[in-house]
């Protein structure tokens, strides 16, 4: 495998810049911007600086021992994403686009958001920044989340309802491209995961990737070699891409990303893009899709607002085409289950969207080798859960 | 031969009057009333008929014309659907048809079969407004095979080399969006609009039409003193949306259309 994107922001047949012209020169801009950032010692040690004494990097990873006990199988460590400022990967990515905003003189960001992780980073690295924020929502995932929209709101963004369509994730990012289209010329959309038009799945991945790093040099340190399995909840998948990225080239380290089953594959009721969908078009790129046979995107369900997607980042298709990544999903009652035993085991409580990573765990780590090691995506934490679990629950708090 | 398109703007230009564009949402709200309209715009004024493919997620359009696609998609209308309707509409009436659609209903379909099946139906164009030149390379060949003309887009923010690059493959007509933004927002500078037609006109022989804010017949008007057509899009689908429920709503929807055609012929022309 050759490196990717190309030029043309291609991953394989998936990718590229499908949007309309207005925003052509922006992204054409950012592409160039990018690249220069990428490149540049100060930018670089800034985004470290910033990663190390803001978000609280590097974050730790956990030799969960009485889980490990529990399953029986497989050594299974936690990257402790959940432990980043926030509560989330999302800041990662959010403090890399904030810089960039600053450096390309945007006063004002934008931003999407489903479980209301990457809208609660994008208002805080607006804050710490000084730039006007204004954050895009299902009014359906408002409900689910009312917490998270409170404190955006105290972090001193506005919070714009988006009643439309299903009223989740997809519909906030077309409000949120909308906007983005009206005031190009004064406002950054910082993108929340490895989706859209190019160069957002390449540059989120990079800013993402510093998981990877770190869990590379972390398990080398305490196991002396490289762990068998990745295992991490897909939505868009920029949690999963920066966790994977840096041992793509590790061939014998399996990848495994874990869609929402929601009630089930054959209830409908899902977002398991690789099990019922298709390649299509959506919201910028080729990937992925739910979608009927008119090519209309269906309606898709999930307990976890963050996984609640009909498409998938368009590196992960790629990666399942090529065989290096593997793709499987578990149901709303498997995530709900692994949220109760990682609280009880560990003491964590995993955001529902990293609890569906677990439940993949519980399923395979038994029947694993007790000398093999599985590194699981904590990918946040599950506070921001804990109203939406006790009214499942039937409980009033 | 030449195209239907390129026929109408050539009469248009002398007779030294500009093409109204008249936009609507196929299937809103139902497909047979979609072909009553086509018929009756045209007797009303209209000189070209954009027929809107709805999609589930239309990234580029305001909330009217997001409206007319979720009741288009209600009334069962798809892509196959449409295409039969433009068949039965070519026994009784030759106006040049261009379908705006989204890029993933036509993926859906197969971009082959699809510019194949859109041609023979009797569409003449085709606008897509989340595909840009630079990813249209699936479609030129199967249109340009079939005889389908591809019309892009710019934008005010739209770059002089990106100006150069879209323009240069645009077949029919240009369309020029008049703001930064999304169908059904307000119009603010029609001298700024004015300006980026010339600089467009420069490395195009096509013609220039505009779009995106054209909402009252003074709006027509000033549009079509500086450009060759004028495309009105959200300001028709509200018409149809207030009449929906009533017998008389084909006929309300012709005397707007009537309105702003006559407002484009008085106004002042601007000779080239």
């Amino acid at each position: 495998m050759g490196s990717v994107p190309n030029e043309q922001g291609r991953f394989g047949a998936y990718g590229g810049r499908y949007v309309p012209e207005t925003l052509m020169p922006a992204l054409l801009e950012l592409e160039q911007e990018y690249a220069r950032v990428k490149k540049d010692r100060r930018f670089q040690s800034e985004l470290a600086y910033y990663l190390k004494h803001y978000v609280g990097r590097p974050t730790s990873l956990y030799f969960a021992q009485r889980l490990t006990k529990r399953l029986g199988g497989a050594k299974i460590y936690l990257k402790r994403e959940d432990l980043c400022h926030t509560g989330a990967h999302k800041i990662n990515n959010a403090i890399g686009q904030g810089l960039l905003a600053q450096r390309m003189k945007k006063p004002r960001v934008i931003a999407e958001t489903g479980a209301g992780q990457h809208g609660v980073a994008t208002a805080t690295v607006a804050a710490m920044f000084g730039l006007q924020c204004e954050i895009y929502m299902g009014t359906e995932d408002m409900q689910r989340q009312a917490l998270n929209v409170f404190r955006m709101r105290l972090l001193g963004s506005t919070v714009t309802g988006v009643d439309a369509g299903s009223r989740t994730l997809k519909d906030a990012i077309s409000e949120a491209m909308r906007d983005w289209t009206t005031n190009i010329r004064t406002t950054h959309y910082i993108l929340g995961s490895v989706l859209g038009a190019h160069p957002y799945p390449m540059m989120i991945r990079d800013f993402q990737s510093i998981i990877g790093r770190e869990t590379r040099r972390q398990i080398l340190a305490a196991e002396g070699r490289l762990p068998d399995c990745l295992i991490a909840c897909v939505g868009g998948g920029s949690n999963a891409m920066g966790l994977f990225y840096a041992f793509i080239k590790d061939k014998k380290v399996k990848m495994v990303g874990v869609e929402a089953g929601g009630l089930g594959i054959a209830s409908g009721k899902h977002a398991a893009r690789f099990a019922g969908g298709k390649p299509g078009v959506l919201q910028g790129t080729m990937t992925y899709l739910l979608q009927d046979d008119d090519g209309q995107i269906n309606l898709t369900h999930s307990v976890s607002a963050g996984l609640d997607y009909a498409a998938v980042g368009p590196e992960h298709s790629y990666l399942r085409d090529q065989g290096r990544a593997e793709y499987t999903s578990v149901t709303d009652d498997e995530a709900m289950a692994a949220f109760d035993l990682l609280a009880r085991e560990e003491g964590i409580m995993p955001a529902l969207e990293s609890a569906h990573a677990i439940a993949h765990t519980v399923k395979v780590a038994p029947s694993m080798k007790k000398n093999q090691i599985l590194v699981v995506n904590l990918s946040g934490r599950g506070d921001k859960d804990v109203q939406q679990v006790a009214k499942m629950r039937g409980i009033t708090l | 031969m030449t195209s239907r398109l390129d026929r109408t703007f050539a009469q248009l230009r002398q007779g030294g009057e500009k093409a109204l564009i008249a936009y609507v949402m196929a299937g809103d709200p139902s497909l047979e009333e979609t072909e009553q309209l086509v018929v009756e715009l045209e007797q009303a004024g209209a000189d070209i008929i954009e027929l809107g493919v709805p999609f589930s997620d239309p990234i580029a359009d305001g909330p009217v014309i997001q409206q007319a696609a979720e009741r288009a998609l209600r009334s069962g209308t798809s892509l196959r659907k449409i295409l039969l309707m433009v068949t039965g509409l070519r026994a009784r009436t030759q106006i040049p048809l261009v379908l705006m659609a989204y890029y993933n209903n036509i993926h859906a379909f197969g971009p082959e079969r699809f510019c194949h099946e859109a041609v023979q139906a009797g569409v003449d164009g085709l606008i897509v407004p989340d595909m840009p030149p630079d990813e249209a390379g699936p479609l030129k060949g199967p249109a340009a095979a079939a005889g389908l003309q591809m019309i892009f887009l710019l934008a005010p923010t739209s770059t002089a080399e990106r100006r150069t690059f879209v323009a240069r493959q645009s077949q029919g007509f240009v369309y020029y969006v008049s703001l930064t933004g999304i169908t059904g927002a307000k119009l603010l500078n029609v001298a700024d609009v004015g300006k980026n037609v010339e600089k467009i006109r420069k490395v195009t022989r096509v013609p220039v039409a505009v779009g995106f804010g054209v909402a009252t017949p003074e709006d027509a008007a000033n549009v079509a003193a500086i450009a060759d057509g004028v495309i009105v899009g959200s300001a028709i689908v509200k018409q149809i949306a207030a009449h929906q429920q009533k017998p008389e709503m084909v006929k309300q929807v012709a005397e707007f259309v009537r309105s702003l055609k006559t407002a484009m012929r008085a106004a002042q022309p601007i000779t080239r």
